[in-house]
């Protein structure tokens, strides 16, 4: 089975890859190298039965039933609720929302603390923000006259500390920052962001989106009021996510969404909601993605996040070794704290020819903006080609993505 | 190993690329718009000089693939010394070529090296991006075009 601890040399990553049926198969003729985890991840047999058995077994809706299979689903959905709070060793249950994603779960908030912000006030992001964790606050920013402040970045992906500290003023209402940047890797240093920002009482949200899968995450010791992440980069179904939310902070932000599951009593004259975590759970929620997600933390926590941490800082170290070689290779994103990410261009070959090309190997890369066109803008260039490496990946495909830029370098002459 | 991309990588899209023909400002242009790629952050301006219904230059000017580079290249210069009515007419069936319908190959002369997009659903804009930007231009809109 697989071995528990975060020694490296016992990390079995063939038993690994033969839980994930996905990554047996051929692309093109060639086996499948699939690198595009920043994007979406592949999921274990584990999530993938999760989801039969809820549908062939206990598929009922939750909250509502007195029968057994409604028992059943409540109790399945539950316990999900309970997995995700020790994942994130959040101190209640109470304070997980299950959301659509990430996405859903910053717009949850905005929508929430638009409550308490005024026109004339800040709101502070980085300039490595996915566009998830732009617009959002752009749209309060427009409803409410706050003004949006972007924190800057260097040359090599990381935030300046001491412009991000400088923005920080009075007028601060909220921050909402990366914990890993999903176009370069950079982990951003948020203990210390976050605690810079509580000496000025600032409410801080860290979009974990890309760092879940990849970095151990405590709440409690961080600090931060909120923290969102997606199941389906951390080898869960699409279509849910999580917020977490300090207890005070969700009971006195407005619900998100009006509807069934988040009242307690609704008249014509007035409804009462719910509490949280349900008065933002409106409407028959994703049950089987929510117990999927469950599944997915349950083995990834079987495996050992220390352990998935060390593979991956492994295979990008082998990645960023082996580029050295290719001339035309330029790494865009080069922190010295940086997640499982080779965001790179080729001189003269544009991201798309490369994807393309890749593909036709058998290589599942990601090519574009990534959703982080800032980014893009600030250093200059289009779009990059990204390989982002899991806990399934393994060195030989890092050789064959190198071996792959290799022969589409040739090819295009 | 990369043989079978041939069909869409012909060696004149690299030559092209490489090289494209009509890459430059005009500022002297009667018309000019922006083409846009969402999905890929692709863009292109274009530029036309018309002299009695007739396209007499045309250039552009942006960042794409080496499909799209090679798209805009060949377009602006088969375009020059048609008709708007004859530069129209042939949008019409480069799209076609694009999207896999049927079409009258020699029709598209230089044009059919990207009759190979079509088997690439992800690349079909890249290729059809220059063009959308024509039509647009023809119709006499200023807004830039989107191929969402």
């Amino acid at each position: 089975m697989i071995e528990t601890n975060s020694n490296s040399m016992t990390y079995d990553v063939e038993k690994i890859r033969s839980d994930f049926p996905v990554l047996n198969q051929q692309v093109h003729g060639k086996p499948l190298v699939y690198l595009d985890n920043a994007a979406t991840s592949q999921k274990p047999q584990a999530v993938i039965d999760s989801l039969v058995n809820y549908y062939a077994n206990d598929n009922a809706n939750i909250h509502r039933g007195v029968h057994t299979l409604s028992e059943r689903a409540t109790l399945a959905y539950e316990n999900a609720r309970k997995t995700v709070q020790v994942f994130l060793n959040a101190s209640s249950e109470k304070e997980i929302v299950f959301t659509r994603g990430a996405t859903e779960a910053i717009n949850l908030v905005a929508n929430g603390v638009a409550e308490y912000i005024s026109a004339g006030d800040e709101i502070l992001i980085t300039a490595m923000e996915h566009h998830s964790n732009i617009v959002p606050w752009q749209m309060l920013c427009e409803k409410t006259g706050a003004i949006l402040k972007v924190a800057p970045i260097n040359e090599d992906g990381e935030l300046l500390l001491e412009e991000f500290e400088a923005l920080i003023s009075k007028k601060t209402k909220f921050a909402a920052l990366s914990h890993m940047s999903n176009a370069l890797g950079t982990i951003n240093p948020i203990k210390s962001l976050i605690n810079l920002l509580h000496l000025s009482g600032v409410p801080v949200l860290i979009d974990g989106a890309q760092a879940i899968p990849h970095i151990p995450v405590d709440v409690q010791a961080l600090g931060c009021e909120f923290y969102v992440f997606s199941g389906h980069k951390l080898y869960a179904p699409t279509g849910i996510g999580a917020l977490y939310g300090q207890l005070d902070q969700l009971e006195k932000m407005v619900p998100y969404q009006g509807g069934g599951d988040m009242i307690s009593m609704v008249t014509f004259d007035k409804t009462v909601y719910s509490k949280v975590p349900y008065k933002f759970e409106a409407g028959t929620p994703n049950i089987a993605g929510t117990i999927g997600l469950g599944a997915a933390i349950d083995y990834i926590s079987q495996v050992g996040i220390d352990a998935i941490a060390a593979h991956e800082n492994s295979l990008l170290e082998h990645a960023v070794e082996q580029s050295k070689n290719i001339k035309k290779l330029r790494i865009i994103g080069t922190a010295k704290n940086k997640g499982a990410i080779l965001s790179f261009v080729l001189d003269g070959i544009h991201p798309h020819d490369i994807g393309t090309m890749m593909d036709h190997q058998g290589i599942a890369v990601r090519a574009g903006h990534h959703c982080a066109m800032p980014v893009m803008d600030f250093f200059g260039v289009p779009a990059t080609a990204r390989a982002s490496f899991a806990m399934y990946n393994t060195h030989e495909e890092v050789d064959a993505l190198m071996a792959g830029i290799e022969n589409l370098i040739e090819m295009f002459g | 190993m990369l043989d079978d991309l041939r069909d869409l990588y012909q060696e004149v899209i690299f030559d092209h690329n490489r090289n494209p023909r009509n890459f430059r400002a005009m500022d002297d242009a009667d018309r000019q718009i922006d083409g846009f790629n969402p999905l890929c952050g692709d863009r292109l301006t274009l530029f036309i000089k018309v002299n009695d219904g007739k396209i007499i230059d045309a250039s552009f000017q942006g960042q794409g693939c080496a499909i799209s580079t090679a798209s805009a290249s060949l377009m602006t210069d088969i375009i020059k010394g048609q008709t708007e009515e004859e530069a129209q007419e042939l949008f019409e069936l480069f799209h076609k070529m694009a999207t896999g319908e049927p079409v009258e190959m020699d029709d598209l002369g230089k044009l059919a090296v990207l009759a190979g997009v079509c088997e690439y659903p992800a690349r079909v804009k890249c290729a059809t991006l220059p063009w959308h930007t024509l039509d647009a231009l023809l119709k006499g809109s200023e807004e830039p075009v989107t191929t969402e």
